[in-house]
């Protein structure tokens, strides 16, 4: 379903990320992990356009969608969630997800319909389905770190999307908010089907929940493969434990 | 939609001021119909820059221009061509959306501060145009003694005409801002990563609301030229930008109201001040220290804070 050639992407001297390859078929779920600095989020933010790659190629569903504007990917079928939690502030939590909806079936030209009339089930579904139903009418700014990484998910669905991208889904949550983010992940594929490739640095999380690994250093591909076969890798120990011989987890 | 305008007990608040500001020629003497018909015209100004600013969150730092250039192009109208006035009263505010719609194409590719910047450049560019072309605009002396058409020619007349077109024209901003599109420009204002992230396209949105803000600044300037019949290039200097800008700040950027609110203010202090001192820049600056240091919500939106924390 998506294919990275590739790709890769300079800042100043630093190559950020160098001839990067990827590929999620349907219906997978993939991590991208690696230390920090290893040029994961700048990957993400290649692929969904935030930012234009100096080379490569991006293929969503065999077609070429490299350097096209977030919000045309966003159409396409792939959405986002956001390492840094980015929701609307000022906004509730309702509104916040029913402008991703409203977005999705091209609302936003209309004018004078007023908004609180509209898509309320919908968002609402979207709402009841990550758990946050009860909290729709809490401003976001407000809310506590879980649940802003939740109401991030819960915007990416108002898309209605078949490509799933989770920046570090359960970043800064505490063990029992991280277990729910699992449920919750596990769900989206499960039950509506979803595409999903993200990035984390929980193991246990990575582990648990995906079917294929890609483990990046310094702004490259090591190796991409199955979890067993990453787990004992060499390039990956070196990595991640500095040489010794015992396999990740 | 009153109710929704001012919050809980804004239909009692809301109804009552209607009523009292169409009974209000009938008990004030003419000077205050006329100061009364310059805070709603100002106030429907303020109004249209919070419409970019507080809800779009777009630093538009020269709004003044838009404000003018639908004055003069209503002016122009009326004085140059044997045109009908009520027409000069259309194609001011077009005039200004138009203007509007091509300093947005220019201005929209940076963001922030230097969006602020370079419109203030653009703006005094028009600034000085009409500034220093005599032969149109009448340069620094401005366009003075503007015939109206009868029914709009008294103070009063002037005034009522004024009150239906503020009216109306803030109804319009309120549904604006209530519709899709208006919680779709919110959304831009807190996070436009997030927003094209969604599939909204940002820029667009922000030129749609950049034009609309521009056609109601165009509106008020119109409505200026019937309740003062003058227009001068002090219209569109950038510092009175600012004073516009304080407006907002001053009432509260995050209300609907507070534009408006904020007019009423500053209109009432400027003519009580000037009565006393003509250094009426001095104490803007006080009231703008002051607006920073303790009421950053503005007055409207410390009353409504102030009230959520009773309920």
């Amino acid at each position: 379903m998506l294919q990275v050639k590739a790709l890769t992407k300079t800042f100043g001297g630093f190559k950020a990320v160098k001839d990067v390859d990827l590929n999620v078929k349907k219906g997978e779920i993939v991590a991208v992990i690696g230390p920090n600095g290893a040029g994961k989020t700048t990957l993400f933010n290649l692929i969904t356009g935030i930012l234009k790659p100096d080379s490569g190629q991006v293929f969503f569903r065999d077609q070429d969608i490299t350097g096209l504007p977030p919000y045309v990917i966003c159409k396409k079928g792939m959405t986002r969630s956001f390492q840094i939690v980015n929701v609307f502030q000022r906004l509730s939590v309702f509104e916040n997800v029913q402008i991703s909806v409203m977005s999705r079936e091209g609302k936003t030209w209309n004018l004078f319909t007023p908004s609180k009339k509209l898509l309320i089930e919908d968002t609402d579904r979207i709402l009841d389905s990550v758990g946050l139903l009860g909290k729709r009418e809490n401003i976001s700014g407000a809310l506590s770190h879980g649940d802003r990484k939740v109401l991030e998910i819960a915007m990416a669905l108002g898309g209605n999307p078949e490509f799933l991208i989770l920046d570090e889904p359960t970043a800064g949550m505490a063990p029992e908010e991280t277990e729910r983010c699992i449920e919750l992940i596990k769900q989206l594929s499960d039950k509506m089907g979803l595409t999903i490739l993200f990035c984390e640095h929980d193991m246990e999380l990575v582990f648990s929940i995906s079917e294929r690994i890609m483990v990046m250093v310094r702004g490259s591909t090591i190796i991409q493969g199955s979890c067993e076969e990453v787990r004992c890798n060499e390039a990956v120990q070196d990595a991640y434990l500095g040489g010794s011989d015992v396999c990740l987890m | 939609m009153v109710q929704s305008i001012l919050g809980g007990k804004g239909r009692v608040w809301g109804y009552g001021g209607i009523i009292v500001l169409i009974l209000l020629p009938l008990f004030l003497p003419r000077f205050y119909i006329y100061l009364t018909s310059l805070i709603l015209l100002y106030g429907l100004f303020a109004t249209s820059l919070n419409f970019a600013l507080g809800y779009g969150g777009i630093y538009q730092f020269h709004h003044a221009v838009f404000y003018g250039v639908g004055a003069y192009g209503a002016a122009l109208v009326i004085t140059k061509t044997g045109l009908s006035p009520w027409l000069g009263f259309i194609v001011g505010p077009l005039a200004s959306a138009l203007l509007s719609f091509v300093m947005g194409l220019i201005c929209i590719r940076l963001s922030k501060l230097y969006f602020g910047m370079l419109q203030i450049s653009l703006g005094s560019l028009v600034w000085a145009v009409i500034y220093r072309w005599y032969g149109l605009t009448g340069g620094d002396d401005g366009i003075h003694g503007i015939p109206m058409p009868d029914i709009i020619a008294t103070p009063n007349s002037a005034y009522y005409f004024t009150l239906i077109v503020t009216a109306a024209s803030l109804f319009v901003i309120h549904r604006m801002i209530k519709s899709p599109f208006g919680s779709a420009l919110q959304g831009v204002r807190d996070n436009a990563v997030r927003s094209e992230m969604i599939g909204v396209n940002v820029k667009r949105h922000q030129l749609a609301a950049l034009v609309i803000a521009g056609f109601f600044a165009g509106v008020s300037g119109a409505l200026f030229v019937v309740v003062d019949t003058t227009v001068f290039p002090d219209m569109l200097f950038w510092t009175f930008s600012m004073e516009v800008m304080i407006m907002c700040l001053l009432g509260g950027w995050f209300t609907f109201m507070g534009p408006m609110l904020g007019a009423a203010l500053i209109v009432l202090l400027r003519t009580f001040i000037s009565t006393f001192t003509v250094y009426w820049a001095l104490f803007l600056g006080l009231i703008l220290m002051f607006v920073i240091f303790f009421l950053p919500d503005g007055v409207l939106g410390f009353f409504q804070k102030k009230m959520k924390q009773k309920n």
